[in-house]
Protein backbone atom coordinates (compact mmCIF):
# COMPACT_ATOMS: atom_id res chain seq x y z
CA UNK A 1 0.00 0.00 0.00
CA UNK A 2 1.33 3.72 -0.81
CA UNK A 3 0.33 7.07 -0.13
CA UNK A 4 -0.19 9.16 -2.93
CA UNK A 5 -1.00 12.83 -2.35
CA UNK A 6 -2.07 15.44 -4.80
CA UNK A 7 -1.21 19.52 -3.97
CA UNK A 8 -3.13 22.95 -6.00
CA UNK A 9 -4.05 22.13 -9.67
CA UNK A 10 -3.56 18.53 -9.51
CA UNK A 11 -5.31 18.13 -6.39
CA UNK A 12 -8.05 19.74 -7.69
CA UNK A 13 -8.44 18.34 -11.43
CA UNK A 14 -8.31 14.85 -9.78
CA UNK A 15 -10.73 15.81 -7.04
CA UNK A 16 -9.12 14.41 -3.36
CA UNK A 17 -6.07 15.68 -2.02
CA UNK A 18 -4.73 11.81 -0.64
CA UNK A 19 -5.50 8.31 -1.51
CA UNK A 20 -4.34 4.89 -0.50
CA UNK A 21 -3.56 2.73 -3.72
CA UNK A 22 -2.53 -1.16 -4.24
CA UNK A 23 -0.40 -1.19 -6.59
CA UNK A 24 2.73 -3.40 -8.20
CA UNK A 25 3.95 -0.33 -10.27
CA UNK A 26 7.82 -0.37 -10.00
CA UNK A 27 8.08 3.31 -10.62
CA UNK A 28 6.76 6.64 -10.37
CA UNK A 29 6.23 6.42 -14.09
CA UNK A 30 4.37 3.01 -14.21
CA UNK A 31 2.06 4.44 -11.48
CA UNK A 32 1.17 7.56 -13.77
CA UNK A 33 0.33 5.03 -15.94
CA UNK A 34 -1.68 2.93 -13.52
CA UNK A 35 -3.83 6.33 -12.31
CA UNK A 36 -4.30 8.05 -16.31
CA UNK A 37 -5.92 4.27 -17.35
CA UNK A 38 -7.73 4.44 -14.24
CA UNK A 39 -10.60 7.52 -14.88
CA UNK A 40 -10.22 10.49 -17.36
CA UNK A 41 -9.64 12.79 -14.12
CA UNK A 42 -6.84 10.96 -13.94
CA UNK A 43 -5.64 11.20 -17.26
CA UNK A 44 -6.29 14.91 -17.54
CA UNK A 45 -4.00 15.57 -14.51
CA UNK A 46 -0.88 13.66 -15.69
CA UNK A 47 -1.81 14.83 -19.83
CA UNK A 48 1.97 17.06 -19.43
CA UNK A 49 4.33 15.50 -17.10
CA UNK A 50 6.41 18.35 -17.92
CA UNK A 51 4.17 20.40 -16.12
CA UNK A 52 4.81 18.26 -12.78
CA UNK A 53 6.68 17.60 -9.95
CA UNK A 54 6.96 14.29 -7.71
CA UNK A 55 8.36 14.16 -4.36
CA UNK A 56 8.98 10.39 -2.68
CA UNK A 57 8.80 9.91 0.69
CA UNK A 58 8.78 13.92 0.84
CA UNK A 59 11.98 14.33 -0.90
CA UNK A 60 11.84 15.50 -4.69
CA UNK A 61 12.38 12.88 -7.34
CA UNK A 62 12.27 11.83 -10.84
CA UNK A 63 9.75 9.93 -12.66
CA UNK A 64 11.81 6.85 -13.32
CA UNK A 65 12.33 6.84 -9.02
CA UNK A 66 11.60 3.21 -8.12
CA UNK A 67 8.93 2.63 -6.12
CA UNK A 68 9.83 -0.68 -3.76
CA UNK A 69 9.75 0.33 -0.42
CA UNK A 70 8.25 3.86 -0.67
CA UNK A 71 5.33 4.52 1.76
CA UNK A 72 4.28 8.06 0.11
CA UNK A 73 4.48 9.75 -3.26
CA UNK A 74 2.96 13.28 -4.24
CA UNK A 75 2.31 14.94 -7.09
CA UNK A 76 2.26 18.58 -7.41
CA UNK A 77 2.81 21.62 -10.18
CA UNK A 78 6.39 23.61 -9.56
CA UNK A 79 6.07 25.52 -6.67
CA UNK A 80 5.82 28.99 -5.85
CA UNK A 81 6.80 29.65 -2.69
CA UNK A 82 8.28 33.20 -1.06
CA UNK B 1 18.17 27.50 13.37
CA UNK B 2 15.00 28.22 13.58
CA UNK B 3 12.23 27.24 11.37
CA UNK B 4 8.55 27.95 11.39
CA UNK B 5 5.58 27.28 8.81
CA UNK B 6 2.27 28.46 10.59
CA UNK B 7 -0.88 30.00 8.97
CA UNK B 8 -0.96 32.82 12.08
CA UNK B 9 0.55 36.11 11.61
CA UNK B 10 3.55 37.08 12.62
CA UNK B 11 5.17 40.70 13.83
CA UNK B 12 8.37 40.87 11.98
CA UNK B 13 9.35 43.45 13.63
CA UNK B 14 9.34 41.86 16.77
CA UNK B 15 10.82 38.34 15.48
CA UNK B 16 13.93 40.40 13.80
CA UNK B 17 14.34 42.30 16.72
CA UNK B 18 13.95 38.97 18.95
CA UNK B 19 16.67 37.84 16.26
CA UNK B 20 19.26 40.40 16.75
CA UNK B 21 19.35 40.51 20.26
CA UNK B 22 22.32 39.62 22.13
CA UNK B 23 24.80 38.71 19.69
CA UNK B 24 27.83 39.72 19.69
CA UNK B 25 29.87 37.24 17.56
CA UNK B 26 27.76 38.69 14.54
CA UNK B 27 28.88 41.35 12.95
CA UNK B 28 25.99 41.55 10.70
CA UNK B 29 22.20 40.50 10.19
CA UNK B 30 20.30 40.37 6.88
CA UNK B 31 16.55 40.20 7.09
CA UNK B 32 13.85 39.69 4.40
CA UNK B 33 10.01 40.06 4.29
CA UNK B 34 7.87 38.85 1.76
CA UNK B 35 4.27 41.03 1.64
CA UNK B 36 1.43 39.99 -0.36
CA UNK B 37 1.02 42.53 -3.26
CA UNK B 38 -1.92 43.76 -5.44
CA UNK B 39 -0.60 43.86 -8.82
CA UNK B 40 -4.29 45.26 -9.69
CA UNK B 41 -7.80 43.45 -8.14
CA UNK B 42 -6.33 40.52 -5.87
CA UNK B 43 -8.52 40.09 -2.92
CA UNK B 44 -6.72 37.26 -1.37
CA UNK B 45 -4.16 34.86 -1.42
CA UNK B 46 -4.47 30.85 -0.30
CA UNK B 47 -0.78 29.12 0.07
CA UNK B 48 -1.10 25.58 0.27
CA UNK B 49 1.39 23.63 1.33
CA UNK B 50 2.65 19.84 1.47
CA UNK B 51 3.08 19.21 5.70
CA UNK B 52 6.20 17.44 6.37
CA UNK B 53 7.98 18.01 3.31
CA UNK B 54 7.62 21.78 4.18
CA UNK B 55 9.59 21.68 7.17
CA UNK B 56 12.10 18.91 5.62
CA UNK B 57 12.55 21.34 2.66
CA UNK B 58 13.27 24.73 4.30
CA UNK B 59 15.54 22.70 6.81
CA UNK B 60 17.49 21.49 4.62
CA UNK B 61 17.73 24.71 2.58
CA UNK B 62 18.63 26.52 5.68
CA UNK B 63 21.30 24.03 7.13
CA UNK B 64 23.08 24.25 3.77
CA UNK B 65 22.84 27.76 3.85
CA UNK B 66 24.35 27.77 6.78
CA UNK B 67 27.46 25.65 5.80
CA UNK B 68 28.10 27.48 2.76
CA UNK B 69 28.14 31.33 4.12
CA UNK B 70 29.21 30.40 7.61
CA UNK B 71 25.98 31.22 9.17
CA UNK B 72 26.24 31.73 12.99
CA UNK B 73 22.57 31.37 12.88
CA UNK B 74 19.33 31.94 10.82
CA UNK B 75 15.58 31.94 10.61
CA UNK B 76 12.88 31.32 8.18
CA UNK B 77 9.37 31.80 9.30
CA UNK B 78 6.63 31.37 5.66
CA UNK B 79 2.93 31.44 6.67
CA UNK B 80 0.27 29.22 4.65
CA UNK B 81 -3.32 29.56 4.75
CA UNK B 82 -5.29 32.50 3.26
CA UNK B 83 -3.62 36.39 3.30
CA UNK B 84 -4.74 39.33 2.01
CA UNK B 85 -2.66 42.51 0.32
CA UNK B 86 -0.46 44.17 2.71
CA UNK B 87 0.08 40.96 5.23
CA UNK B 88 3.53 39.38 5.47
CA UNK B 89 4.15 35.84 4.25
CA UNK B 90 7.20 34.79 5.55
CA UNK B 91 10.70 36.24 6.54
CA UNK B 92 14.10 35.08 6.41
CA UNK B 93 16.94 36.86 9.04
CA UNK B 94 20.89 35.47 8.76
CA UNK B 95 23.51 36.46 10.90
CA UNK B 96 27.10 35.84 10.18
CA UNK B 97 30.35 37.76 10.98
CA UNK B 98 30.65 40.30 8.09
CA UNK B 99 27.98 41.58 5.99
CA UNK B 100 28.80 40.02 2.49
CA UNK B 101 28.05 36.29 3.41
CA UNK B 102 24.81 37.89 5.61
CA UNK B 103 23.36 39.20 2.93
CA UNK B 104 24.25 36.43 0.30
CA UNK B 105 22.35 34.07 2.29
CA UNK B 106 19.51 35.92 2.55
CA UNK B 107 19.47 35.41 -1.62
CA UNK B 108 20.39 31.91 -1.42
CA UNK B 109 17.35 30.82 1.16
CA UNK B 110 15.02 33.05 -0.85
CA UNK B 111 16.00 31.74 -4.03
CA UNK B 112 15.82 28.29 -3.02
CA UNK B 113 12.70 28.60 -1.02
CA UNK B 114 10.78 30.11 -4.09
CA UNK B 115 11.01 26.85 -6.11
CA UNK B 116 12.70 23.80 -3.73
CA UNK B 117 10.15 24.90 -0.59
CA UNK B 118 7.10 23.14 -1.43
CA UNK B 119 3.78 26.01 -1.42
CA UNK B 120 1.71 26.87 -3.99
CA UNK B 121 -0.16 30.61 -4.38
CA UNK B 122 -3.50 30.77 -5.82
CA UNK B 123 -5.03 33.71 -6.24
CA UNK B 124 -8.71 35.17 -6.02
CA UNK B 125 -9.59 38.53 -7.74
CA UNK B 126 -12.99 39.87 -9.48
CA UNK B 127 -12.12 37.99 -12.43
CA UNK B 128 -11.89 35.00 -10.70
CA UNK B 129 -9.85 32.37 -8.87
CA UNK B 130 -5.89 31.20 -10.46
CA UNK B 131 -3.17 29.42 -9.58
CA UNK B 132 0.19 31.42 -9.77
CA UNK B 133 2.43 29.83 -12.42
CA UNK B 134 6.26 29.22 -11.01
CA UNK B 135 8.57 31.49 -13.48
CA UNK B 136 11.52 30.14 -15.54
CA UNK B 137 13.56 33.04 -13.84
CA UNK B 138 12.52 31.05 -10.56
CA UNK B 139 14.54 27.81 -11.98
CA UNK B 140 17.40 30.12 -13.90
CA UNK B 141 17.77 31.97 -10.33
CA UNK B 142 19.74 28.78 -8.68
CA UNK B 143 22.05 28.46 -11.51
CA UNK B 144 24.49 31.05 -9.57
CA UNK B 145 24.32 28.81 -6.80
CA UNK B 146 25.62 25.79 -8.56
CA UNK B 147 29.11 24.36 -6.92
CA UNK B 148 31.42 21.88 -8.49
Amino acid sequence: MIDVLYFAWVRERIGLPKERIETAAPTVAALVEELSAREDRYAAAFADLSALRVAVDQDLADFDAPLAGVREVAFFPPMTGG
Amino acid sequence: MDIRVQAAPFDFGAEAGAFARGRRDAGAIVTFAGIVRDDGGLARMVLEHYPGMTERALETIAAEATRRFGLLDCLVIHRHGSLTPGETIMMVATAAPHRADAFAAAEFLMDYLKSRAPFWKKEFGADGAAWVAAKDADETALDRWAQD
